[in-house]
């Protein structure tokens, strides 16, 4: 029972932070139609920036991770102007190509700048974890948990509550009519790339320093980024948050029960099952035929 | 022309082994063969089908492994205590058992990922493939796992009253798969240009309309994915008894890129395409190898994948083909093909 | 296609209470009418009626939340499309009607796709079988043209045609199916007088052939010129049906007509 206790704390703090990397993906799918193979390296240039921000530039700890996140915010919106708004129009596998491209140059590029040792942030949050009766978690990922659970409000209260949101939910709905409402599409677009990406980037600021940084960890953060999205429902965002959870519990599980080499596994599975079973996703509403 | 073409190609590629002796470069002309091969496999789903499938790694990878574990022999206690014990068979038999266990595999995930289309579709591709990686990981008793298949022997061939001749040196190696090269090519030849290749064709530009014609959707992007799923498992094969080492790492996603790239600089849909993007893009490391570290090849494979999509997105043969004005129909750029969504 | 014109009144085409939902919208409700063997029927409406929604239901690419359809008696409910057509029902489409970058010639050898003989082994063996079915298509494909009278156009791609010789393209793709049963969305629209002239006559010699046809059409003068039967469609429901002269008269269906009319002229 402890240990299930335990499995679930873990599996909490672990879904926060896959809900956070969903939702960026799930919003670029859900308003501009493209799978953004590039996202897990969003969340490898985040975690990099705080190592580059907090441990060789000396700043404070809670700065670079603010920093990580705007800076996660303009790489979203170059990309986006660069390589994504010269091929408005084109069909979803091509705009998949060229994110495939994006993601090996910033992949190589990461390895090339870094280096393969992987880089470690220290925090300034105590060493010892804290301990209620049987169950222990350490400081870090406690606010880790809390910080991408704001995040996710954030996320929420600009989508829902904003005007901002407001177009980008009105562009989901309808591109055409949105545009001519008045809402400009092509902003809307770039805001949308950079919010994703930089929800991609603070989930790397936030786990970066939980784990090592590598430039390798972006194609497994891509991977999961998908299942999450997958389970949710591409272009869900109450469904990609519940996706986060539900693959962490699978993994949780997996690990803990099955064998600890088949944690990742866990995601696939999940995706293939779901696409057997329900293929729109666990959460989203059938889409209307006709 | 059509015919004489390959035929020249064929010749041509043949001499090699007989002015190169540089084992280095003899080398690079057997792997990017393989990867060509692959390539061609690929080329026939995403290029004849319209389907971006990112698991063929995966079928290439099955190929390898069960060509080795044929040849090796294995011993493994499954769920339930049941031992398999498996004797090592002759090497060609594991070729062929090989190809059947790759057709098999993509026939599988033919019919269960083929149930969704689009950005699904790619997810679900991608899905396969990563678990198989684990699973090569992680089932060591079968597969050694990071520690690989050592020792692998090297295909042998017999023949009736000729004795065995194995496929040990660089040269031999060169003819088998180049042999494998246009035995894929006539394969994948004769399929699309007949009334599976219409049907296939037909499937990638308008499948609501292809469907109305009572062309079987499923039935045609399965056993396009079956002979592709086939052919890049003897791909896989081959490079297991070249390279006579293979790891989990040949599942890894960079290779299905690599084939991607191969397909779609060359030209997607197009007979040439793969094997002149598979020579470019197999040749590049061996001219960068003097400047660029690997990282550095690697930004330059994306930034050249990302130009070609951008300036040449039909890929390199039909801009060829058109500057000369021969060649096949020309296709729009940037057609969309309507998705199932989106029709009434 | 059939020879003759049968000489006694068969049903071909059977639609019985079929009811569309999309989530809590009807699309159609409650739809009954019968095609017979070798009739023109036509199935007009306002905009958004259920028209090509009931050519979805027919045709197995929407499965009706009610009701059933059956073809020369056999059930068309839980068929695939391609199945459909394999009975012998061919559609064309209100769009995308053509393989845009395959040539015209080619397009139809697709649609010939279900009378192709030859197996995946006569194909990758090069065996004589696949010579021969190669040969019968490549025959057949010409008098399919031949019939539409886009033959002089078989070498250009299909995206190159003008408007209205696509459009035939579509038929003739439908054709090569080998189709009892024709259903036509909206056929005409776009052409001008001179392609749907020559529409009326292609369809006046399909019906010779003893093609069954349902069409769907706004073009009311031809509609009018070539149907024996018109079903008139207003939100999902039948309200009249009949032959042309009775409908050109019936109030329900000039008050539905004139109904969207006004709506149109508010919204300008």
């Amino acid at each position: 029972m402890t240990e299930y206790l335990q499995h679930m704390i873990n599996m909490l703090i672990l879904g926060s932070t896959y809900a956070l990397l969903g939702i960026g993906l799930t919003l670029i799918f859900g308003i501009m139609r493209i799978v953004n193979f590039a996202h897990g390296e969003l969340y490898v240039f985040g975690a990099y920036f705080v190592y580059f921000v907090a441990v060789l530039l000396g700043f404070n700890f809670f700065l670079s991770l603010l920093f990580a996140i705007l800076a996660g915010c303009l790489l979203g919106a170059l990309i986006e102007v660069a390589l994504l708004r010269p091929m408005r129009g084109a069909d979803i596998d091509t705009t998949m190509l060229i994110m495939i491209g994006a993601m090996i140059v910033m992949q190589n590029t990461e390895q090339y700048v870094w280096g393969g040792v992987a880089k470690s942030v220290s925090t300034p949050f105590p060493e010892t974890p804290l301990v209620i009766g049987d169950f222990s978690v350490s400081w870090l990922r406690l606010f880790v948990f809390f910080a991408a659970l704001a995040l996710i409000a954030a996320a929420y209260f600009l989508i829902n509550r904003t005007k901002l949101g407001k177009a980008m939910r009105a562009t989901f709905q309808d591109r055409d009519t949105a545009a001519l409402m008045g809402v400009n599409i092509q902003a809307i677009y770039m805001a949308t790339f950079a919010i994703g990406s930089s929800l991609a980037a603070a989930a790397g600021a936030l786990l970066g320093p939980v784990y090592v940084i590598s430039p390798q960890m972006g194609n497994i953060a891509s991977l999961k980024a998908f299942a999450v999205v997958i389970l949710g429902g591409l272009g869900s965002i109450g469904g990609a948050t519940i996706g986060g959870f539900i693959l962490a519990f699978a993994e949780e599980m997996g690990a803990g029960y099955v064998s600890s080499g088949y944690r990742d596994a866990m995601g696939f599975l999940l995706i293939i099952a779901v696409l057997l079973f329900k293929p729109t996703g666990l959460f989203a509403r059938s889409e209307r035929v006709g | 022309m059509k015919r004489l073409l390959p035929c020249i190609a064929l010749l041509a590629l043949a001499s090699v082994p007989m002015w190169l002796k540089d084992p280095y470069l003899l080398n690079a002309f057997v792997t990017t063969g393989i990867f060509i091969i692959a390539a061609m496999s690929l080329n026939l789903l995403l290029g004849y089908t319209g389907q971006l499938s990112l698991a063929h790694v995966a079928f290439f990878g099955i190929g390898a492994y069960t060509s080795a574990l044929v040849a090796l022999g294995f011993d493994v206690e499954l769920v339930g205590g049941i031992r398999v014990v498996h004797e090592p068979w002759p090497v060609w038999l594991g070729f062929v058992i090989a190809i059947l266990v790759s057709g098999v595999c993509g026939y599988i995930v033919g019919k269960l990922s083929f149930r969704v289309r689009g950005a699904y579709f790619v997810i679900v591709t991608i899905s396969f493939a990563e678990v198989v990686r684990l699973v090569a990981l992680n089932w060591v008793e079968l597969t050694q796992g990071p520690l690989a298949l050592t020792s692998i022997p090297p295909l042998t061939l017999g023949l009736p009253g000729l004795g065995y001749f194995d496929f040990f040196s660089k040269q031999s190696n060169f003819y088998l798969v180049l042999g494998v090269v246009a035995l894929s090519y006539v394969i994948i030849n004769r399929l699309v240009n007949s009334r599976i290749g219409r049907a296939m064709v037909a499937l990638k530009e308008n499948e609501w309309l292809a469907v109305s014609v009572g062309i079987d959707v499923t039935r045609y992007l399965v056993l396009a994915a079956v002979v592709s799923a086939a052919i890049a498992g003897a791909a896989g094969s081959l490079y297991a008894h070249y390279l006579k080492i293979i790891d989990p790492d040949v599942f890894l996603f960079l290779y299905t890129v690599t084939m991607v790239i191969m397909v779609i600089t060359g030209g997607k849909g197009t007979l040439a395409g793969p094997i002149v993007g598979g020579l470019i893009f197999g040749f590049i490391p061996v001219v960068a190898r003097s400047f660029a570290s690997p990282e550095l090849q690697w930004i330059l494979y994306g930034l050249f994948m990302i130009l070609i999509v951008f300036l040449l997105p039909q890929g390199i043969v039909p801009a060829i083909e058109k500057w000369f004005g021969v060649g096949e129909e020309p296709r729009e750029p940037g057609a969309t093909k309507p998705k199932l969504q989106d029709v009434p | 296609m059939m020879d003759a014109v049968p000489t006694q009144i068969q049903p071909a085409l059977t639609i019985e209470h079929i009811t569309v939902h999309f989530g809590g919208l009807v699309a159609i409700s409650d739809m009954n009418f019968v095609v017979n063997e070798g009739e023109v029927v036509s199935l007009i409406g306002p905009n958004g009626a259920g028209k090509t929604t009931a050519f979805n239901v027919i045709t197995g690419f929407l499965q009706p939340s009610h009701g059933h359809v059956s073809y020369r008696g056999a059930s068309l409910n839980n068929l695939k499309p391609h199945e459909v057509t394999s009975l012998g029902l061919a559609r064309t489409f209100q769009r995308t009607s053509v393989f845009q970058s395959v040539s015209v010639f080619e397009n139809v050898m697709i649609g010939l796709h279900r009378r192709g003989r030859s197996r995946l082994w006569d194909t990758l063996l090069a065996l004589p079988r696949e010579h021969e079915s190669e040969r019968e298509l490549n025959e057949r494909a010409g008098e399919v043209l031949a019939l539409v009278g886009i033959e002089r156009r078989s070498r250009e791609l299909a995206g190159s045609l003008s408007y209205g010789d696509q459009r035939l393209l579509g038929v003739a793709l439908a054709l090569a199916t080998d189709p009892s049963m024709l259903l036509l969305d909206e056929p005409v629209s776009g052409m001008n007088a001179t392609e749907t002239a020559r529409f009326m006559r292609l369809l006046n010699r399909l019906r010779e052939l003893g093609v069954t046809i349902l069409l769907v059409e706004h073009d009311m003068p031809m509609v009018m010129g070539v149907s024996d039967r018109i079903v008139v469609l207003n939100y999902g429901k039948i309200i009249a049906e009949g032959p042309p002269a009775a409908i050109q008269g019936n109030p329900e269906v000039i008050r539905a007509y004139l109904g969207q009319g006004a709506k149109k002229r508010a919204r300008d």
